[in-house]
This record gives C-alpha cells, sequence and structure tokens, in this order.
C-alpha cells in the first residue's frame, strides 16, 4: 500500500526542524524510515507532516571517548556498528546492533530513531537502558537530557514531549574488566527477536535487559543470584506476553534459557579463559 | 486540494532526471512510475522482501523504505546500472545466468544490486559470508543454493573483470548466449514461458 498525503518539510536547522514540528500537533519526525516507512505504508500510521531531519547538518557523527559513545540523530546503524572506537569503549551497543534486521536496512535505519521508536522489541532500548545511557533532545525551552530509565514510558511511547527532537543518544563506556554479551533468539535471522537478552557482568554485579518480553524494555538486577537460578529469578520481574509469533508460556522458557547463557558469556567476555580470544 | 508536489533531482544510473513528486512519493514508484524504470521490482512494500533494493550513494537500501523527496540529489543505481558500458551484462547479472541463480526473476534485481555492493566491500566472500550478503532477500523459487554459488562466481569475475580482460575479447557476447540458453532450458523443462 502506499502511504496517505502528507505537508513535507526539510529544515535546514535544528531550530527550523523544532519550530515545524511545534507547528502541527500530528507532526512526526522522518531520519532513516525503516520503523515509520512501513507504518505509513500500512496506514497504521498517517501523520498530517513530516519533518524531514535528512538535510540537517552535522547530525550524522559517532564520537567516542574514554567516557562513551555518543550517536547522533543522523548517524545510520550501519557507520555505528562500524566505528572500532564504539566497539572498544562499549562493545555491547555493536553486540546489539548486528541483530538489528539486516545490513540493507542498517544502512539506512538510525540508532536514534530506534531508540525514539521505542518498541520494546528492538534491541537498542535495551542496550541504553542496561548501559545507563541517555538521550539529548531538542525543543523549544533549548536542551535536555533524558535518561534511559525517564525515556521508555509504554510500548512505542516515550516520555519526549511533541515538540522535541532526539539530537543525539549517549551510551556511557563498559568499566575496565567488566563483560557484555548479547544474545537473541528469531525465527529466521535479521527477524525481530521472539526473545533477546543483553547482559553486563561487572565484579559481582550482574544486570540483565530483555527485548520482546514484556511492553517496556526491561532491565533486571541479578547480582548474587545462584547460575541455576538466573532464569527463574529474571522471570520474577517479567511478564512475558502472548502473542502470534510466540506464547508467553514459549518466551518464559526462552527467558530461562537465554540468561544464562548470556550471562556466562557476559563473564567468559569480562575474562577471557585462556588460550581464547577475546570477542 | 489538489496534493503538493516537490520538485526534486535524483541521479539514477549516472543521469540527472528532474521531477515532480508527492511528497509520498516511494523511491521505488518514482522509478518505475515517473521515470519508467522497471527493473526495480516491488514485492511486499514494507521491507521484508527485498526485491526493491537500489544502491543509495553505493549503499543498498530498500527503495520502498525511502521517500524520493528525501533522497533528492544522491545518487542511485538500479539493476538498469549494473550492465556494462558496452551493454554487456556485469560480473554479478553474469553470474546469475551461468549459475541458474534465478528461476521467475521477481526477486533477482534486489539480489544483484545487493551483491553488487556486498562483493565491491567484501571481493573474496567465505562461503558463510555469500549466504550472509543475501540473508535479507527472499526468493521462493531456487531454494537459494544457486544464488550462494552465483554470489561467489560474481566476486570471481568481478575481480577478473578488474585486472581487464574485458571488455572486447567476444566473451560478453558468450555470456549472452549462456543467459539465452538458460532460460529457453527452462521453457523446455517447465513448461513455464522465461
Amino acid at each position: 500500500m502506499k502511504p496517505a498525503p502528507f505537508a513535507y518539510l526539510r529544515p535546514g536547522t535544528l531550530a527550523e526542524a523544532v519550530a515545524a514540528l511545534a507547528g502541527d500537533p500530528g507532526a512526526k519526525v522522518l531520519a532513516g524510515g525503516q520503523s515509520l516507512v512501513p507504518l505509513l505504508n500500512m496506514r497504521l500510521a498517517a501523520p498530517t507532516t513530516l519533518v524531514d531531519l535528512n538535510a540537517l547538518p552535522g547530525l550524522d557523527d559517532v564520537t567516542v571517548d574514554e567516557a562513551g559513545v555518543r550517536v547522533g540523530a543522523l548517524a545510520r546503524h550501519a557507520a555505528v556498528l562500524a566505528s572500532a572506537g564504539a566497539r572498544r569503549v562499549q562493545p555491547l551497543v555493536g553486540m546489539a546492533l548486528a541483530n538489528v534486521a539486516h545490513p540493507t536496512i542498517r544502512n539506512r535505519g538510525t540508532t536514534v530513531g530506534s531508540l525514539v521508536h521505542a518498541d520494546a522489541a528492538a534491541e537498542m532500548p535495551v542496550v541504553l537502558m542496561l548501559t545507563g545511557g541517555s538521550l539529548e533532545v531538542e525543543g523549544p525551552a533549548g536542551r535536555r537530557t533524558v535518561a534511559a530509565r525517564d525515556l521508555f514510558v509504554g510500548p512505542l511511547e516515550t516520555s519526549l514531549h511533541h515538540d522535541e527532537i532526539a539530537v543525539s543518544a549517549f551510551f556511557p563506556a563498559l568499566a575496565p574488566g567488566a563483560g557484555a554479551a548479547f544474545e537473541e533468539i528469531a525465527r529466521r535471522h535479521g527477524d525481530y527477536a521472539l526473545v533477546g537478552a543483553g547482559a553486563v557482568v561487572d565484579g559481582d554485579s550482574v544486570r540483565v535487559g530483555f527485548l520482546s518480553v514484556s511492553d517496556l524494555p526491561t532491565v533486571v538486577d541479578l547480582t548474587g543470584v545462584a547460575e541455576a537460578d538466573l532464569g527463574e529469578a529474571a522471570l520474577a520481574e517479567l511478564e512475558p506476553g502472548d502473542d502470534i509469533h510466540a506464547t508467553a508460556a514459549y518466551r518464559a522458557q526462552l527467558v530461562r534459557v537465554l540468561t544464562p547463557r548470556v550471562v556466562a558469556a557476559a563473564r567468559e567476555h569480562a575474562a577471557p579463559t585462556l588460550g581464547r580470544t577475546r570477542g | 486540494m489538489a496534493e503538493e508536489l516537490h520538485q526534486i533531482r535524483l541521479t539514477v544510473n549516472g543521469t540527472a532526471h528532474d521531477l515532480r513528486v508527492p511528497a509520498r512519493r516511494l523511491l521505488s514508484d518514482a522509478l518505475r512510475h515517473d521515470l519508467a524504470l522497471t527493473g526495480t521490482h516491488v514485492g511486499c512494500e514494507h521491507g521484508v522482501c527485498g526485491a526493491c533494493t537500489v544502491l543509495l550513494d553505493g549503499d543498498p537500501v530498500r527503495a520502498c523504505l525511502v521517500f524520493a523527496v528525501s533522497v533528492q540529489g544522491q545518487e542511485i543505481t538500479t539493476v538498469e546500472g549494473l550492465t556494462r558500458p558496452d551493454g554487456a551484462l556485469g560480473p554479478v547479472q553474469q553470474a546469475f545466468a551461468e549459475c541458474h541463480g534465478l528461476q521467475c526473476g521477481f526477486c533477482t534485481p534486489g539480489f544483484l544490486t545487493t551483491i553488487t555492493a556486498g562483493i565491491r566491500d567484501n571481493p573474496e566472500p567465505t562461503h558463510d559470508e555469500a549466504r550472509e550478503m543475501i540473508a535479507g532477500n527472499l526468493c521462493r523459487c531456487t531454494g537459494y543454493q544457486n544464488i550462494v554459488k552465483a554470489v561467489e562466481r560474481a566476486a570471481v569475475l568481478a575481480r577478473e573483470g578488474v585486472e581487464g580482460d574485458r571488455p572486447g575479447d567476444g566473451s560478453e557476447l558468450e555470456a549472452g548466449q549462456l543467459a539465452g540458453d538458460d532460460r529457453a532450458d527452462d521453457a523446455a523443462t517447465t513448461g513455464l514461458g522465461a
């Protein structure tokens, strides 16, 4: 199908973009469009105006320092995934991005767009939660920082105001000596995960983030839980959902399987067994 | 109220085109309807099947998930742009003909563009890398085995091409005949037209 008609604005500055968004309560932002355009094509969404960010200068940077990785609003998934600096400073970002759709989608889709789309079945919202990251957001009143824990409020819903634009995302660095891992189970390569999990192990601390399990990307603290109890302990804080792809019972079973596996992989990443190379 | 039209310039296969399109015109439809470049096929129209894949500034994207207005001023390569300047098949096209990498041909334009970029970025793909390269494209005819073979063959042909044994050595004609033979064979054995 084809999208319903909409007005199209292609601002050249961020201030114009914010003003354009504020000018129409039915307006939506277009960046990569790899989640938005399917919704438009299927007429599940019909915004009255699209504000296209693609002509804005200086928003496609991936900047890396010892504190972490900052990703601009127009940085494509492929560019973030290709960043050697990002892989070194916060490996979880690349581990998760490799699971985001297929390379062709990653060439156009943006990491920040994926975050503000706030799909609980998507990888990057969980990574932002798990790393304790944040978004820089520009609105009529200026710029503010929104922490990941304050960002995701419902399925496909964030706490951003209608006239605010996410300018960049920040993924803090993995602590020295800590380890990370990411795994998911999908019916086919590149599909949305039936269940996915990322883990960060830092000394005694064990935290696991889940996608496609609940309505929100959810991080569970499993510090001090015995290896054999990891899956059940995670399930105690999750509410697996039913849909046409998997039953709640099957999702629960996938949590039981994936949780110990991803925690073990994160421990291995933190302290590789002798003779094996670090992932 | 008439829908607003936008004046844009798209450079497709090296030729600049000026066109007036509504904002909601998908790149796939701009290519097919406005520019009559019907080599780009539209399958699912929500980014899953890969048939409409084109190269945007050299990188594969889904033409059905991009608005023409959003890529104004950028360079687009469609399947029509993959032939050699003399009209002979490009290396990926030739490999598909040699390896029987297509049957009905509907998905083929998306495979050809994807693999063209794939072997440019990875000129010597392993078998697993060849499979990974086409993982985002669906084909309901072939079972993929011959497409994977075509990726590997295309990589060889592209490397040979760079070394300069073409063009003008007569092998273009040979490749064309081979492609024709394959199609004739298809029609004879399946009872379906090519």
